[in-house]
């Protein structure tokens, strides 16, 4: 309890209401942009953040993350043109009901959704994050490997098409982190004596260049033509018979998503699709699912919304990335000069909890700015995808410049566009790659201490408990993921991407 | 790797168009994956590899550069049985090699040409050359766009955020 006060303290200040403001401001405008999912949004909008204090700085940060979840939510809906997996279920029924010309009740059921879902999760963040943090106090280094195992593999479970692909973009992702100077003998490697390699692949440029640079690669394919079912949206507030309607799988949605959304790998995309396939299966009327149902608005939204919080614990507790946005987050942290892990709430409790109290006003704020606002966001809709990718370019080029004034940085972009553009063009997902890459280093670090720590002896791995129990997890993940029938199920859970 | 039947239309997909064969994406997937698992294996092999106990900088390079090196050889098999269904089913146009190369060269004039053209010159060449890769954008236009990005940048990054980054650089005498 003292600690939502302290948060609330911090995240009362004005100034801090304002970062938030900004934030939230900021990552709608850039996330309701066509073709820029959430990550690509808080990627670019990162270097923006450095120049505040850590605190600001996050909050911020986490205000940005919020903001282009919605925003992308509302292209889903009015452009069906989902920026990101998890948004791809909201455009299914939303860009229908956009259709006949109830965009504004969809986008108003995905607001307050969203803002419920939230709410909920955040004081359940508040509430298990700090038990869970002081039991993660106790974890030596072979736990620490084996949960970050647990967590990559968990990933491929989650991840659409290939397990084996994902598996390999993993460890591409791993060896990828260990350029750079070596921690353990400061040996550098693979940096081909250029010294500005030596802080290693700057991992800004590489999200940057994964998800931004190779995402406009693939637009230019096709000449994209993007059409705007309406130019203004009427009628924003929901009938008392829509409430009813939402009332149940608002509830249910937040459930699954908080659940879900603690997994590592990508829960917030599964727990949009199943929260929208179980209000299909209990429907009454499941025919009217993908023609319009607000219903199948109402419970992904929530469950997406509700996973983004959750999805924080394991960053809080662990230091463990549950998905390419946290993995961003993960690197925000440590150039504030913060470790993120269970320590932080013990030596950083202003931030922790600031941080918290602040996900809920950032909640707050969205619903109170994006409806009176959503004829802004339509206009920004409209900005044609000549002038928007280069203006991305742009930006992209300057953010990753401005971190180090280091011109390495700005060609890894390069390099990590075309390299994501070929691997996703060949079937290959980009997120796990992000995943392995920002905890190559930490598993790393942690192997070979266990190893010196047991001396030599592998066997810790599996003789305490902890560590045992973990891997056991993630050894039945595996198993589960190669499973024909479980392989197929994930198929028809996937296959709605492609609709 | 699934071993599906081939899903109508993924002829594209196939070496030479036809239906038997390895599946190109999946194949170049597997190729790539060796190549890096290759790369850095080897080059880890010239670091000091240290023994399970003491690890050497080379140990976990090699280990994994292994174990992508065995994946990518998976997937290289595994191509020949069948396509990736995900794949198969993406609706995907030719690669679009002359925007790709705008796009990169726009990206790679700014790392080159910053510090010493300055913030301002740098980023008008690198917006119009990534304004020329759009469908239909003439040079006219792409000089348009350029100009009011360029306006728009430096207002951003250097008046609001106050990025100390010099407009002129030093070749310019700035």
């Amino acid at each position: 309890m003292d600690g939502i006060l302290l948060g609330l303290e911090v995240a009362l200040q004005p100034s801090n209401i304002l970062i938030c403001l900004l934030g939230v401001t900021l990552g709608t405008a850039v996330g309701v942009l066509p073709g820029i999912g959430p990550t690509a949004t808080v990627a670019l909008l990162l270097p923006i953040t450095f120049s505040f204090d850590p605190v600001a700085s996050l909050i911020m940060l986490a205000g940005i993350y919020y903001g282009a979840q919605y925003g992308g939510s509302t292209t889903a809906i009015l452009l069906n043109l989902p920026g990101e997996s998890s948004a791809v279920v909201t455009a299914l029924d939303g860009h229908q009901m956009a259709k006949q010309g109830r965009a504004g009740p969809a986008l108003a059921t995905a607001a307050l959704g969203s803002f419920f879902a939230g709410t909920v999760a955040t004081v359940l963040v508040a509430l298990f994050a700090p038990p869970l943090a002081s039991a993660a106090l106790k974890f030596g280094p072979a736990d620490y490997f084996s949960i970050v195992v647990l967590g990559l593999l968990a990933s491929i479970a989650l991840a659409s098409g290939s397990a084996v692909k994902a598996l390999a973009m993993i460890v591409l992702g791993l060896l990828l982190g260990t350029i750079g100077q070596d921690g353990f003998t400061g040996v550098p490697r693979f940096t081909f004596g250029v010294r500005e390699m030596y802080g290693g692949l700057d991992f800004v440029s590489l999200a940057v260049g994964l998800f931004g640079l190779a995402e406009i690669i693939r637009n230019l394919e096709h000449r994209i033509n993007p059409s705007l079912v309406t130019k203004k949206v009427e009628g924003l507030w929901l009938t008392k018979e829509d409430f009813r309607r939402i009332r149940m799988p608002v509830l249910r949605g937040t459930t699954m998503g908080s659940l879900l959304g603690v997994l590592p790998g990508g829960g917030h995309v599964l727990a949009s699709f199943t929260s929208y396939s179980l209000e299909k299966r209990i429907s009454k009327n499941p025919e009217q699912f993908g023609r319009g149902a607000i219903e199948g608005v109402a419970a992904p939204e929530s469950a997406n919304n509700a996973a983004a919080q959750t999805s924080f614990i394991p960053l809080l507790t662990l230091g463990l990335p549950a998905h390419p946005v946290m993995a961003l987050l993960v690197g925000a942290f440590i150039i504030q000069g913060i470790q993120p892990g269970p320590d932080v709430i013990e030596t950083e409790p202003e931030l922790f909890w600031g941080l918290i109290a602040s996900f809920w006003i950032g909640n707050l704020l969205l619903v109170m700015l994006n409806l009176p606002l959503i004829g802004l966001w339509v206009r920004m809709l409209s900005v044609p995808y000549s002038v928007l990718f280069p203006a991305i370019i742009a930006f992209a080029s300057i953010g990753c410049y401005s971190l180090g004034l280091n011109s390495w940085d700005v060609f890894a972009v390069a390099a990590a566009g075309l390299l994501g553009y070929f691997l996703i063009r060949w079937g290959c997902e980009a997120a796990p790659l992000l995943l392995g890459f920002v905890l190559g280093p930490l598993l790393e670090e942690n192997l070979r201490r266990a190893m010196i720590i047991s001396r030599g002896d592998p066997s810790v791995f599996v003789t305490r408990p902890i560590s045992a129990t973990l891997l056991a997890l993630a050894l039945i993940i595996v198993v589960a993921a190669l499973l024909p029938s479980v392989r197929q199920k994930r198929e028809v859970v996937f296959s709605g991407e492609d609709d | 790797m699934s071993t599906s039947p081939a899903a109508p239309g993924d002829h594209a997909g196939r070496l030479g168009g036809e239906r038997s064969g390895p599946s190109l994406p999946d194949l170049m997937a597997g190729a790539t994956f060796v190549a890096f698992g290759l790369a850095f294996a080897i080059g880890g092999s010239q670091y000091d590899v240290g023994t399970a106990l003491r690890m050497g900088s080379g140990y976990v390079p090699i280990a994994l550069g292994g174990l992508l090196t065995f994946l990518g050889l998976v997937i290289v098999v595994a191509s020949f049985r069948g396509v990736d269904p995900t794949v198969a089913n993406a609706d995907r146009g030719p690669i679009p090699w002359q925007r790709m190369g705008l796009l990169v060269g726009a990206i790679m004039f700014f790392g080159f040409t910053v510090g010493g053209l300055g913030l301002g010159p740098s980023l008008l060449v690198t917006t119009f050359l990534a304004a020329l890769a759009g469908h239909g954008t003439r040079p006219g236009r792409a000089a348009v766009i350029a100009i009011g990005l360029t306006a728009l940048c430096l207002g951003v990054f250097v008046f609001a955020l106050q990025l100390r980054l010099p407009i002129l650089g030093d070749w310019l005498g700035g």
